[in-house]
């Protein structure tokens, strides 16, 4: 029992994380149908800054926090200014390929900058662990609950209560009829890929402490959080949330009980499955259309 | 047609020149890696320039056929030629498995179920130990052979890659140009025009999506006995994208371009080396200009370029 429930809290932490990075992709979905898969490298960045501003330069906890997600959504503001807006007549497919491309820039600067070593992060909190109920807790899983939960609350508020999050689910909804009661579009693109950006930079800022910092970690996590939100729906922020903390349980499940070495195989058989399934994800909008 | 005959006249014959007069073996392996890359990158044309279907998994398919391969010559003591038809078998089967239930939906599903798929056969070739070698990789593939003849030079390898290539290069013009390549071109354009003739479209797009798997588990198979060696690393998530974009670069709905962007994406790293670890670097700058700036590829993008500043300058 006690085994099992060490197994659900390293999952849920992980999941936090996944949930984070689906958010992400439904955010930059909903407004312009693009899944970006330049959406791990944002992840990459919040963590290499944290190392950065956090690790080695010392700044204050906050201060360094707020640099690091700040920092990384005007990369992605940049991205949308430089790679989206100039190509967007262009077919879905061409503007897929393009943040592809954008990923594989973004990583090969990072190299640049940061070099192929992992940069160690200082836990938050301090590194000593501590028992409850009869499970090992490391103070920062805790932290990166906390943190995934109030942001997800946060955004959920932003969406459902302010003007500007109303908007947005507008443009996702239809965007011509958004624009024709006034909406403008324009600038809410470019806001979606700041808040899907700093998002992704929130998840890898917190979570740099436990797997530390390397220009390559980007990649398996964007692809794992993209198959939390295909697994929730990926024009659901609810259905991100829900897949990324049932991918997270089960992974961490299916590598303590079956096998650690078929772990990061989970993740892709949870989105064959849904996708050959339920196509429209656990709480999608049914959009599916049969040939 | 005429026009792609003489093309592919022009290609053996400068196949059969290179063969015979050249005498370079590190440009024989050059040459060896862009032609089977080309004969993955043909397929994977045909799939996204005429049924307008995307494969983020095709450097698996390539891996499924090498893995086939290799195991059943070096562990079961397959002659090499029957491991290539079990390759084959086994690569479309998988295709079908990918393919069915993705290609009845309308949009990119089949983009997103390759993607999973890529993942996770990459996933069991770096884990199944037993079978494959695992991280380390599969070693002592024996060299491919053809009734008692036995491929060992890469000359040999050379003529042999290259004759597959312009036999699929013959076959896919065909079928580009038969009224199964005309049929799929019209569900580029209009799918509810194209289903309203009578065409079934999900049997279309199932059928080109088998073929151009079926060339990569080719590719990949001939890719081990050329090698004798195969490791996990080669088959990523990153070598399938870099067959899209060679596709893309070549010009989408272009089969010649598809040889063009083989070309280029192979010989660029090469020229590349100049900034070491930095080429990728590079490599994601040209994916991204060339999809902005020339979204139909650089060979049509550059003629166009071409015209146009003819027209400035004699005006």
């Amino acid at each position: 029992m006690s085994e099992f429930l060490q197994f659900l809290i390293s999952g849920l932490t992980n999941g936090a994380i996944y949930a984070l990075i689906a958010l992400g992709f439904t955010i930059i979905y909903n407004t312009t149908e693009v899944i970006n898969f330049a959406q791990g490298e944002f992840v990459m960045l919040g963590a290499m800054f944290m190392a950065t501003f956090w690790g080695k330069l010392n700044w204050p906890l906050p201060l360094a926090f707020l640099a690091a997600v700040g920092l990384t959504a005007m990369v992605g503001i940049l991205v949308e200014r430089l790679a989206i807006y100039p190509a967007r007549h262009a077919d879905t497919i061409t503007l897929i390929i393009i943040t592809i491309g954008v990923s594989i820039l973004l990583k090969g600067l990072a190299m640049f900058l940061w070099g192929k070593d992992s940069l160690p992060v200082p836990p938050f909190l301090g590194q000593e662990p501590f028992h409850l109920l009869s499970i090992t807790l490391v103070p920062q899983s805790i932290l990166v609950l906390a943190t995934s939960i109030l942001a997800v609350i946060g955004l959920e508020t932003f969406f459902k209560r302010s003007i500007y999050g109303k908007a947005m689910r507008a443009c996702s909804t239809n965007p011509l009829a958004a624009r024709l009661i006034g909406i403008r579009v324009e600038p809410l693109v470019l806001f979606s890929f700041a808040l899907s950006s700093g998002l992704s930079a929130l998840a890898g800022a917190v979570i740099a402490p436990i797997t530390f910092a390397t220009y390559d970690m980007g990649t398996i996590l964007g692809l794992k959080g993209f198959a939390a939100a295909v697994l929730g729906g990926l024009n659901s922020s609810t259905g991100a949330v829900v897949g990324g903390f049932i991918l997270g349980i089960l992974e961490s499940l299916a590598a303590g009980f079956i096998s650690s070495a078929y772990k990061d195989a989970v993740a892709f058989v949870l989105l064959l499955l849904m996708l050959f399934l339920r196509p429209q994800g656990l709480l999608g909008l049914k959009e599916i259309k049969k040939l | 047609m005429k026009y792609h005959y003489c093309g592919l006249l022009a290609l053996a014959s400068t196949v059969l020149f290179l063969g015979l007069f050249h005498h370079n073996d590190y440009h024989f392996n050059v040459f060896n890696i862009v032609g089977l890359q080309a004969l993955v990158v043909l397929g994977l044309a045909l799939l996204m320039g005429y049924a307008g279907q995307v494969s983020l998994g095709h450097a698996a398919f390539y891996g499924l056929g090498a893995y086939t391969s290799g195991i059943l010559t070096t562990k079961f003591g397959w002659p090499p030629l029957a491991a290539l038809w079990a390759a084959q078998v086994i690569t479309l089967i998988t295709a079908l498995l990918i393919g069915l239930p993705s290609l009845r939906l309308k949009g990119h599903y089949l983009a997103m179920a390759t993607l999973g798929f890529g993942v996770i056969v990459h996933v069991l070739f770096k884990e199944m130990i037993g079978l494959t070698g695992g991280p380390s990789g599969l070693v002592g593939i024996p060299p491919f052979s053809i009734l008692g003849y036995q491929f060992l030079t890469s000359r040999a390898y050379f003529f042999l890659i290259w004759g597959v290539f312009l036999l699929a290069l013959a076959l896919c013009l065909h079928l580009a140009h038969s009224p199964f390549g005309r049929a799929l071109l019209a569900i580029h354009d209009s799918e509810a025009a194209t289903s309203s003739l009578g065409y079934n479209i999900s049997h279309l797009k199932l059928e080109v999506f088998l073929f151009s798997a079926s060339l990569a588990g080719l590719a990949g198979s001939l890719y081990a006995h050329f090698a004798m060696f195969i490791s996990p690393t080669t088959f990523t998530f990153l070598y399938s994208v870099k067959f899209v974009t060679m596709v893309v670069i070549g010009g989408v709905a272009s089969l010649w371009g598809a040889l063009a962007g083989a070309i280029v994406l192979s010989i660029l790293p090469e020229i590349l080396t100049v900034f070491e670890d930095y080429d990728v670097v590079v490599f994601g700058l040209i994916l991204v200009l060339t999809m902005i700036f020339v979204p139909q590829g650089l060979v049509r993008g550059l003629s166009k370029l071409f015209t146009h500043l003819r027209r400035s300058v004699l005006s």
